[in-house]
């Protein structure tokens, strides 16, 4: 399901199934991007941030047209205790990659790993030189 | 023949691109198809403009001649100049009948009388525009050849379009030429520039798709608003969000190609609102600042920008109403009185 930002349009409710994953979209091109998820990030129930949040920053082959400080994204993820990927989805095979990526969190967070659970994401992002 | 005639020949005929010298040579028409067929064009640019020059030397070409060669030239690749739009203005509404022959006389009258040294050449096409070419001199000195300014003029409509040479200071008594030979009685430049002619007069006559107000509630058959979510497993939250953009944007721009502007300039002189507190934005005086939009198409680029989802819909006024305003240069002040609101300047 494609959206363009929070909260999901209501009439669309029934429509939906459940909720396992939600990759949020930055362009690192564009500030309206960002400024559109820190917005939308705030409809969420906080339930999701146990590991079925997930960002996903593009654009970054373009290192001359970056709009956004890498300082602010890694706050944001840091500030959502959920996994930042960074892909430039102009090359074919980064796409690729992305998309196994998105897919093996997404099995993950809907259960069909056994063994492991989405909880496991925001352990494996704790900094080593904390505790 | 003049050596500075032969000259000019020989770098106008260098500025045209090989593939094309032919047609160009053909389209003007002053060498006999027996003299072209003695050109090789398959040989490097230099050479082909000698020929061309030897063959005109043959012919005894003058300036007027070469500057007939010019004026083809320009048209073809009239989007290389910047054009500016003139609007003339008539004292009554008086239908006169418009005269080329006459209208040529009173150009040239106009412009001699006030300098000797001008070469004025005039082409017309087919679409009812009169091309004119301008090289200006001085009192003491010849024409400049290689900056003449040019003018076209369609003769049913009050606009003129000139693309002025670098020496501006010709441009009063080249517009004092136009009202006198056109019987109008004003003149006065149009903030609205471009490279590409066609667009200009699109805008200024109309030409372009406007939206027209249409009782319309239901889009249409055959509009498919998602062209490439040809995967069913794809669902879009926001269709409802994104169709009500594409029916903004289509009410304000149109469905048809819009006209090619390069740039969009605001000049503002309004006073600094809600920003920080900074001591030299205080004063009481409106915080100058020029605002530029640059695009190789800015009119298809505004257009694109909230499907894109890069801006909100509906776009300002200030950027939609460039075509309907025929203007892309602004000048935006503070409305006089109790709440500054902007408007913009006429």
């Amino acid at each position: 399901h494609l959206a363009k930002s929070l909260p999901l349009p209501s009439e669309r409710d029934h429509l939906r199934p459940r909720i396992d994953l939600i990759v949020f979209m930055i362009d690192i091109k564009s500030k309206y991007s960002f400024k559109n998820v820190e917005t939308s990030l705030a409809y969420m129930d906080a339930s999701f941030f146990l590991g079925k949040v997930c960002f996903l920053v593009t654009g970054v082959g373009r290192v001359n047209a970056c709009s956004i400080e890498m300082n602010a994204i890694c706050k944001l993820g840091e500030a959502y205790c959920s996994p930042m990927l960074f892909c430039e989805l102009e090359l074919e095979g980064i796409r690729v990659a992305t998309a196994q990526r998105l897919i093996r969190i997404l099995q993950i967070c809907a259960g069909h790993i056994p063994g492991v659970s989405a909880l496991s994401f925001s352990s494996l992002m704790r900094n080593s030189d904390e505790d | 023949m003049d050596e500075t005639v032969a000259e000019y020949i020989r770098r106008t005929v260098l500025k045209i691109p090989r593939d094309e010298i032919k047609m160009m040579l053909q389209k003007w028409g002053f060498l006999s198809e027996a003299q072209l067929q003695t050109l090789n064009f398959h040989q490097i640019k230099d050479n082909i403009s000698q020929e061309v020059v030897q063959l005109c030397e043959e012919n005894s070409a003058n300036i007027k001649q070469a500057a007939v060669l010019d004026i083809i030239y320009n048209h073809i690749y009239q989007n290389k100049r910047m054009w500016s739009v003139y609007r003339m203005k008539k004292s009554e509404e008086e239908l006169e009948y418009f005269e080329i022959t006459d209208f040529k006389k009173k150009f040239k009258g106009r412009l001699r009388s006030a300098l000797k040294n001008v070469t004025i050449t005039f082409k017309e096409y087919e679409d009812n525009a009169i091309w004119i070419r301008v090289a200006w001199g001085t009192p003491y000195k010849k024409p400049n050849q290689y900056k003449p300014s040019y003018v076209v003029y369609h003769s049913q409509t009050p606009y003129v379009f000139i693309s002025a040479s670098v020496l501006k200071s010709n441009l009063p008594l080249l517009c004092q030429a136009l009202i006198v030979a056109s019987n109008y009685h004003d003149i006065r430049e149009m903030e609205l520039r471009s490279h590409s002619l066609n667009s200009l007069k699109d805008i200024v006559f109309k030409r372009y798709s406007q939206n027209f107000q249409t009782y319309n509630p239901k889009p249409l058959q055959g509009e498919n608003v998602e062209p490439e979510s040809a995967d069913i497993r794809i669902v879009q939250e926001n269709r409802s969000e994104k169709e009500r953009i594409h029916r903004l944007n289509q009410e304000v721009f149109g469905s048809g190609p819009q006209p090619k502007l390069e740039f969009a300039q605001y000049k503002l002189e309004t006073m600094f609102k809600n920003g920080p507190k900074i001591d030299a934005l205080d004063k009481k005086e409106p915080f100058r600042c020029l605002v530029k939009f640059s695009s190789p198409h800015l009119l298809e680029s505004l257009k694109s920008l909230a499907p894109a989802g890069m801006a909100d819909a509906p776009l300002s006024p200030l950027l939609t109403c460039i075509p309907h305003k025929a203007r892309n240069y602004f000048k935006i002040r503070d409305k006089k009185g109790s709440f500054p609101d902007s408007f913009v300047s006429p």
